[in-house]
């Protein structure tokens, strides 16, 4: 019984960390796979994220800024409306930019956040982090309050699909796909190009501090670490490009299973020889590349590759036929 | 409607166009024609908007619009095509269409998660008048076809739907025959005739198909190296020995 329970818990920590990923997969995709913004600094506005609600909800402290002890729900709007602010003043100078140079400022620019994150200490408490974040349920008893809270991580990621799936449908993401698809030719249509992308950025990114804040508060803890290249754009990238990119299902399903996966080569590494075990983060990496590569020759598109709403026949057709 | 006035674009030490100018009437279809790499497209993209001159003043409706951003242009009602066909490869042929009407108030993303109802409204019209224009275009059929899929003459049609989507004023057309079978070439000719006629469209035609400038044109602007070398009716144009040297001296440098 016992293992089971351990299971469980085990499995609930897995689809909780999923959700997250899910969150943040959706995020990237409003910005990739809808407008082909390549954002190579998931990192940074992930992390943004998680400092501001961490900073915002936490007790009051000396060891860094704050904490003002406000609700949840402030710590999540700030979060992003923080990320949003920063993403229109990183978009002002970078989207103009070619897509390939767009990725090389991300990623600086996530370096910089970084950076800050670690070195600010007044506000940041550095390389120690902020602590004693508190998490929603955390007072109800186990395993309830693991439940609960994955159930708000569900709840999140379905709010968030189904907004962005709304939005892919629309007008205005058909505006965002012919951008992607021929530049020239949606200026020719009349399209104020800087503005969509703009917009098609600033959501993205908003979505991808929504997804840190979870992570802060699910943790309880926050660190530079967030901002690990690896685990929060890396992993991201290759969630988007095995599920489907353009898909938002796609998305939700490539998070969830790469999480799998990616927690997978952690039991894996863990059996390895002692010399080998020291190299297990980058066997790890090296298992995600390996697996990437599986999944993109047995699904060159994604898993589940994009699809174009169909429009439904007008009845005046029916009418005159 | 539309003047050009001492247009030049370069392009490091090429001048694709040099000191042009020439007048669009309202109400023409007039031909721009000459020999490959005479700068007609390169005229297009900074009427267009699409490259901005490096002198020179393109008066639009008694407005200097040089310089200005190719969707200005177009909410101006100048709407144009491209050589090469520049369709949105993995959205259907349909939604090729739908894209291009302005101010949809989908286009707002808010509405469309506050005020579905006003955005369906749209999308209903906006959906009946793309059907109308394939209608036009005959290809119905390919309505929920990816466009990237279709034949070059088939987005060739594309291209000529996409300026029925919205009030043009002005439509340049860059080689809407090149690719296109013969008797295509004529459906797309009667096509253009009967668009000026029931819409009231102003066109300018590039073209290297004589047959269809020589039906639709009046005035044709011939460019040579990037400069008016004459104008006039087809006929004139034809039998102007300068324009006969062109295209072949043209010609010869193609093959070099
Ligand atoms: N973006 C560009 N950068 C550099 N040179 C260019 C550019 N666009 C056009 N050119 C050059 O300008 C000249 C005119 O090109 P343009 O495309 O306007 O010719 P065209 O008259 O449309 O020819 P065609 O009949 O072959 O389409 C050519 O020599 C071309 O190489
Ligand atoms: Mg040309």
């Amino acid at each position: 019984m016992d293992a089971f329970y351990g299971y469980m818990l085990y499995g609930i920590s897995l689809a909780t960390m999923g959700g997250i990923y899910a969150v943040l997969t959706l995020g990237l995709n409003v910005q990739w796979g809808f407008t082909g913004l390549f954002n190579a600094g998931i990192a940074g506005f992930f992390g943004i994220g998680a400092y501001t609600t961490a900073i915002l909800t936490t007790a009051p402290t000396h060891r860094h800024l704050g904490g003002y002890e406000m609700p949840y729900v402030v710590g999540f709007l700030a979060a992003m409306l923080l990320c949003g602010i920063i993403a229109y003043l990183v978009g002002k100078v970078c989207l103009r930019l070619r897509s390939d140079y767009l990725a090389i400022a991300t990623i600086g620019i996530a370096e910089i956040f970084r950076l800050i994150l670690k070195n600010e200490t007044w506000a940041t408490n550095g390389p120690r982090g902020v602590s004693e974040i508190p998490k929603p349920f955390e007072h109800w008893p186990e395993p309830w309050n693991q439940f609960a809270f994955l159930a708000l991580v569900l709840v999140i990621v379905a709010i968030v699909y189904v907004l962005v799936e709304v939005a892919r449908k629309s007008p205005w993401g058909r505006v965002m796909t012919a951008i992607r698809e021929n530049e020239p030719s949606a200026k020719a249509a009349g399209k104020n190009v800087e503005v969509f992308r703009m917009e098609g950025f600033v959501i993205g990114c908003m979505i991808m501090a929504l997804a840190g804040a979870l992570m802060a508060h699910y943790l309880k803890f926050v660190d530079p670490n967030a901002t690990d290249p690896l685990l929060a754009t890396f992993l991201v990238w290759v969630m988007l490009i095995v599920g489907g990119s353009a898909n938002n299902k796609g998305a939700i399903l490539g998070a969830f299973l790469m999480w799998v996966v990616w927690s997978a080569t952690e039991i894996v590494t863990s059996r390895l020889p002692d010399e080998l075990a020291i190299r297990a983060a980058y066997i790890r990496i090296f298992l995600i590349g390996l697996m990437l590569q599986i999944f993109l020759q047995k699904f060159p598109q994604g898993i589940l590759p994009e699809k174009r709403p169909t429009v439904p026949k007008s009845n005046r057709n029916s009418e005159t036929v | 409607m539309l003047r050009v006035e001492g247009l030049s674009k370069q392009f490091g030490g090429l001048h694709a166009v040099r000191d042009c100018s020439f007048t669009i009437e309202e109400g023409t279809i007039t031909g721009l024609i000459g020999p490959n790499g005479a700068g007609k497209t390169t005229t297009f993209n900074m009427i267009a908007g699409e490259l901005a001159p490096t002198s020179g003043r393109i008066i639009y409706q008694g407005e200097d619009i040089a310089g200005l951003p190719t969707h200005q242009m177009f909410h101006r009602g100048i709407v144009r095509t491209f050589q090469i066909p520049h369709e949105f490869g993995k959205m259907t042929v349909l939604e090729n269409l739908m894209v291009v009407p302005p101010a949809q108030p989908g286009e707002h993303i808010f509405n469309n998660w506050i005020n579905p109802r006003a955005v369906r409204a749209r999308e209903e019209e906006v959906r009946d008048k793309a059907e109308t224009a394939l209608e036009f275009l005959s290809i119905s059929h390919l309505r929920d076809e990816r466009a990237g899929n279709l034949s070059g003459g088939q987005k060739k049609l594309l291209e000529l739907g996409r300026t029925m989507m919205t009030d043009a004023k002005l439509v340049l057309l860059d080689e809407p025959g090149a690719g296109v079978n013969p008797t295509l070439v004529l459906k797309i000719i009667d096509m253009i005739a009967q668009l000026k006629a029931e819409r009231g469209y102003t066109f300018c035609i590039i073209e290297h198909d004589m047959d269809l400038i020589a039906s639709l044109c009046d005035p044709v602007i011939v460019l040579a190296e990037g400069t008016v070398l004459t104008e006039g009716t087809m006929g004139e144009v034809r039998s102007n020995p300068e324009v006969l040297d062109a295209y072949l001296g043209g010609g010869e440098e193609d093959d070099e």
